[in-house]
């Protein structure tokens, strides 16, 4: 017997594996068929004997072949044989064999049953594991019927590696032998529950897949899903419970309310997953699906949060992916659509911002906020709760500001003046005030041309009879400014009589083009000597003093303000106090109109305002103001336009081809254009942190101390060919340290995109602007092309200075290449050392003997061995590493001073005789001494 | 899922995973088929199309094509998740594996396949079960080989 085994292992020694067989077949590419031939008469050599390693070589090259598209039914019996092998080695090969070669009318399939049975029970888990894959295969009628109890009690197995191959493997059994769900079933519901996930999945699995074809069944697990749905973390299985309620919803509606909040949360990170996907090319569609998404929309909350999110994809990095303004334009104006959003403000300030900046789409938004000037009465339903009216703010202004492009500038100018405007809030009143004496300055320009001077007289007629109504605005700054154009309007009206020209004077009052502004400008300014930004130019406010209305920021993008949660609560015994004191105090004033209930009867009173019909509008068919372009149009032209554009590139490339004549052209390359290829049908002002060029001198002021150098501690991974090199400080106040890295591209591809991050620590935090995370990166404001190098700074905070730190953080950027970009991450750490926090500080003698004596400061001293350098050398070395000055030299001896950004003294004592140096130093802060003096003495063990 | 299939860009069929009982002489009809049809699109069309009453969604990996057929009902977008969840065990048990390593190892591909997919159904979504199952059923099949090798 041992002879026969090993002869088997030396007959084998000359047998093809796998491998081999592979190997032999990419061989003989040209005589494929016929090698394999000769393989098959050898593996049925190898089947015949009867060392099983000899039979499962065979079979696993039989399996190769089989889906090469050879016929190997013939050797199924072979295949059972290896099957049953104890070892664990050939059992796997032979199972494998068969899920790949045996189907329902295979009958050796029979023989299989008792063996299949016994290896599900086998104590080995792989052995039972392989067992139900090949099994999942393979399975027929008679299989699953004779097999289901077996695979019912896996089901409760104590490995959850078979429980889950179980349950997966019992749906195969159902439609086999659809007798044997009954009595499954409690067994698969009580899985839903198991503690593994794996198990989890696999029931909800099975459990959707049969609620698929027979919902009504499944309604009495609803609550069980719906707490899954709620509880489980994996996608997987979320995807699945969906998709099962989306069977059983049309059965049971009540499901679908309850669906509501779960299913949003899920929309909710879709949607935050949809900003980072859009490019040029698909950001019309995708902004069209939202839109649509709007309209069907049943929850303000959903809805609102939808329109922000269409804002948001759009209006990043400075509109990158947006080819059509015009388009844009329209989808905000049709977003004011929506009644009750709370987003009015968002959508202002993105038609301003559009507006202001894209200059060639100016006459269009004009246009568009004429039109909507005109519908006012259709935004503004509920005039104060109604945030939506916010637009009519920005439309007011642009129509104002760009008068200019008006088709019919005394149109507008009438819908601005309308009685009902006094009804919309005071800030927006103000500016609808404003803008039309704009505007009445375009229309004046316009008239006054004309031989007909009756007309200019008539519009500055119109204004004096409308302003009044604005004067007696509750609303001071509506009062004011009314009452300001209402003057004027009449002074001019005065000189018209007497027909001179007023035109050219009136709008030279609002002459001049308004330029945006970076957002970061204003800091770069330097704040004057001798002024206290902090300091309260009077008494500070006292409490009670209600913040009324405050004048919203409409420059800027978004609004912090509206994240931050507003302190409004105080409790309620609080409120009543206040409430009383308040009544004493206006009870006394006899300047106060008390609000009897009187006045607000005799308002209601007012004859005929009940009886006024109501109309209501009916919304739910899309209002389309007359006009107004829908922005779906734009989709289809932004198409053709792509189109033509491609063409004409095409037409181009052919035509260089042609004058090139290059002997045989390269197959045309028909495919959908980059992202580089779609150009931009408008520019936009880009404004972030540069600022416009005229503005660069008086704004940039740093306060460098160059001196001071932070040190780089080198970066421990480096890009191949890319370094951040020389990173020093400079300080401005206590607190922060300014960080100058430069970055140079030593590699041959661009570089973009990179982010510079820093893992704050307790002590020492990397600014980043205001609404960013704390974990967020910093974007580095420029790319790099191969070879160049640039600056940039940050900022950070210390809080103290007395330790030294090192701070972990990491570059991230992109490389590009011609047909390929990666992206790629740099690991540094940035030391800050304690030496950096000192600025060198001159001090006189007699100072520094002062504060010696004054006794506040603590000692100690370090001694230096075997320093072999002159003196001076040695002194200028500590002055330039650490920032110190030489207070007072004599001989071989010298006092320093230095001082921190906190303002501690450092004062040392430096001594040399010999190669000795000893340094005696005083501080008021005793751990930062130590450490400077660690630090000196590090320089000097370098040299 | 119905079935998978592997196949190169020269139409060489590397890997078959069929999760519905076909005779061969279907399951070759269906593999020329589809691989004809997959292999004629080009690179930036959709990678799922409608095929006979199924779906088919594929994912080309370097010269490699990952071929799926699902049903009607199922989702296209998971799918296409099993697929490069596939990729990923693969790369992960292989280190980042190239078409060689399918075709000389085809059966530790298929063994792998099999701890991640069950009769069609994905059985376990965690990458580090499904390569703990497997690299301990491997172990099971180094022991035994070297308890035989001993044993001569």
């Amino acid at each position: 017997m041992a002879l026969k085994i090993v002869k088997g292992s030396i007959d084998r020694m000359f047998d093809k594996n796998l491998q081999d067989l592979v190997r032999g077949i990419r061989n003989h590419k040209e005589d494929e068929a016929k090698y394999i031939s000769t393989c098959i008469d050898e593996i049925k050599q190898e089947l015949k004997q009867d060392n099983i390693a000899v039979k499962a070589n065979a079979v696993c090259k039989l399996t190769y072949l089989q889906m090469l598209g050879y016929d190997v039914s013939w050797a199924a019996f072979n295949i059972v044989e290896v099957m049953s092998s104890s070892k664990f080695t050939y059992k796997r090969i032979g199972y494998l064999a068969a899920s790949q070669c045996f189907h329902e009318s295979t009958d050796v399939i029979m023989l299989t049953t008792n063996q299949i049975r016994k290896d599900l029970s086998s104590p080995n888990q792989y052995d039972t594991g392989v067992a139900l894959t090949g099994l999942s295969c393979f399975v027929t009628p008679d299989l699953a019927r004779d097999l289901a109890n077996d695979i019912m009690t896996l089901m409760s197995h104590t490995k959850p590696y078979i429980r889950k191959k179980a349950v997966l493997i019992m749906y195969k059994v159902f439609l086999k032998y659809p007798e044997s769900l009954r009595p499954a079933f409690p067994r698969l519901k009580e899985k839903l529950e198991d503690p593994d996930p794996g198990v989890q999945s696999a029931a909800v699995n099975v459990i959707c897949e049969l609620a698929r074809r027979n919902p009504k069944n499944y309604l009495s697990l609803a609550p069980l899903f719906f707490k899954l749905m709620t509880s489980s973390t994996n996608n997987w299985v979320l995807i699945k419970i969906i998709k099962l309620f989306g069977a059983l919803t049309p059965l049971e509606p009540r499901l679908g309310k309850k669906l509501i909040e779960p299913l949003t949360n899920l929309i909710h990170r879709a949607l935050d997953l949809l900003y980072g996907m859009v490019s040029k090319k698909n950001l019309m569609e995708i902004v069209k699906k939202l839109m649509l998404h709007v309209d069907k929309a049943e929850g303000t909350t959903y809805r609102d949060e939808l329109l922000t999110k269409i804002i948001d994809i759009c209006s990043q990095s400075n509109y990158q992916y947006i080819t059509n303004f015009e388009w844009y334009i329209s989808i905000l104006v049709e977003l004011t659509r929506l009644e009750g959003t709370r987003h009015g403000h968002l959508i202002a300030s993105q038609m301003l911002d559009v507006a202001i900046r894209v200059k060639a789409i100016r006459a269009f938004a004009v246009a568009q906020m004429a039109t909507l000037l005109d519908n006012a009465h259709l935004l503004t339903g509920n005039m104060q709760r109604n945030g939506i009216c916010e637009v009519l703010y920005a439309a007011a202004w642009i129509c104002g500001e760009f008068s200019e492009h008006l088709e019919n500038p005394i149109q507008t100018l009438e819908a601005m003046l309308r009685p009902k405007v006094a009804t919309l809030p005071g800030h927006i009143q103000a500016v609808y005030v404003q803008n039309a004496a704009k505007l009445f300055a375009t229309v004046l320009k316009g008239q006054e041309g004309n031989t007909d001077s009756t007309a200019a007289q008539e519009t500055s007629q119109l204004m004096i009879d409308r302003l009044p109504l604005f004067v007696q605005s509750a609303n001071l700054e509506v009062q004011e400014r009314a009452s300001c154009i209402l003057q004027l309007v009449k002074y001019i009206q005065k000189l018209q009589q007497k027909d001179v020209e007023v035109a050219e004077e009136v709008s030279a009052l609002f002459a001049g083009e308004l330029n945006p502004v970076a957002p970061k400008a204003q800091k770069k300014v330097p704040v004057p000597e001798g002024l206290d930004l902090d300091a309260w130019i009077n008494e500070p406010p006292s409490e009670s003093e209600s913040e009324d209305e405050q004048p919203k920021a409409i420059f800027a993008k978004e609004e912090p303000k509206h994240s931050r949660p507003r302190h409004t609560e105080v409790d309620e015994k609080e409120l009543a106090r206040r409430r009383e004191a308040r009544k004493q105090e206006q009870a006394n004033n006899p300047f106060y109109i008390k609000a009897s209930p009187s006045s607000q009867k005799v308002y209601q009173d007012t004859p005929g305002v009940e009886h006024i019909p109501v109309v209501q509008i009916d919304l739910s068919v899309p209002l389309k103001v007359p006009g107004m372009p829908m922005s779906d149009q734009y989709v289809k032209l932004e198409e053709e336009r792509r189109q033509k554009e491609r063409a004409e590139k095409k037409k181009k490339e052919k035509k260089k081809r042609k004058e090139k004549r290059s002997g045989r052209g390269k197959k045309q390359d028909s495919g959908p254009e980059s992202e580089e290829d779609i150009t931009p049908a408008h520019m936009v002002d880009i404004v972030t942190e540069e600022m416009p060029e005229n503005a660069l001198p008086i704004l940039i002021l740093f306060y460098f101390l160059s001196v001071n150098i932070l040190l780089t501690e080198m970066i421990a991974f480096f890009w191949p060919s890319f370094k951040v090199c020389d990173i020093q400080g400079n300080l401005q106040d206590g607190s922060q340290v300014v960080v100058s890295v430069i970055f140079e591209n030593k590699c041959d591809s661009f570089l973009k995109s990179m982010e510079f991050n820093v893992l704050d620590s307790l002590n020492s935090k990397l600014q980043r602007p205001e609404g960013s995370g704390p974990h967020d990166g910093l974007t580095v404001p420029f790319q790099l092309p191969p070879g160049v190098s640039n600056e940039a700074r940050f900022v950070f905070t210390v809080q103290s200075i007395v330790m030294p730190q090192k701070l972990k953080g990491t570059l991230t950027f992109i490389v590009k290449n011609e047909d390929s970009s990666t992206h790629e991450k740099l690991d540094f750490k940035l030391h800050f050392t304690c030496t950096s926090y000192l600025i060198t500080t001159p001090c006189y003698s007699d100072a520094f003997a002062k504060l010696l004596e004054s006794g506040d400061l603590k000692g100690s001293s370090v001694r230096l061995e075997g320093v072999n350098m002159p003196f001076h050398h040695l002194l200028a070395r500590i002055c330039f590493h650490h920032h110190f000055s030489v207070v007072e030299r004599i001989d071989s001896c010298a006092s320093m001073y230095s001082r921190s950004i906190q303002g501690h003294h450092v004062c040392l004592l430096v001594k040399t005789s010999g190669q000795t140096v000893s340094i005696d130093a005083k501080c008021d802060e005793p751990t930062l001494l130590g450490n400077v003096l660690d630090e000196i003495k590090q320089t000097f063990s370098q040299c | 899922m119905q079935f998978m299939l592997l196949f190169s860009r020269q139409g060489k069929l590397r890997l078959q995973k069929w999760y519905v009982p076909l005779s061969d002489k279907e399951k070759k009809k269906i593999t020329r088929e589809l691989v004809q049809t997959v292999l004629a699109r080009k690179p930036k069309m959709c990678s799922f199309l409608e095929w006979r009453d199924l779906k088919i969604v594929y994912k080309r990996y370097a010269s490699l094509y990952f071929c799926c057929a699902i049903e009607d009902q199922d989702n296209e977008l998971i799918t296409l998740e099993i697929i490069h969840r596939y990729v990923e065990l693969l790369d992960k048990y292989f280190g980042s594996v190239c078409e060689l390593d399918i075709i000389f190892n085809f059966e530790k591909a298929y063994f792998i396949l099999d701890e991640f997919v069950l009769g069609g159904e994905a059985q376990e979504t965690s990458k580090k079960n499904v390569l703990k199952a497997i690299e301990q059923a491997d172990l099971l099949q180094e022991c035994m080989t070297s308890i035989k090798m001993n044993s001569c």
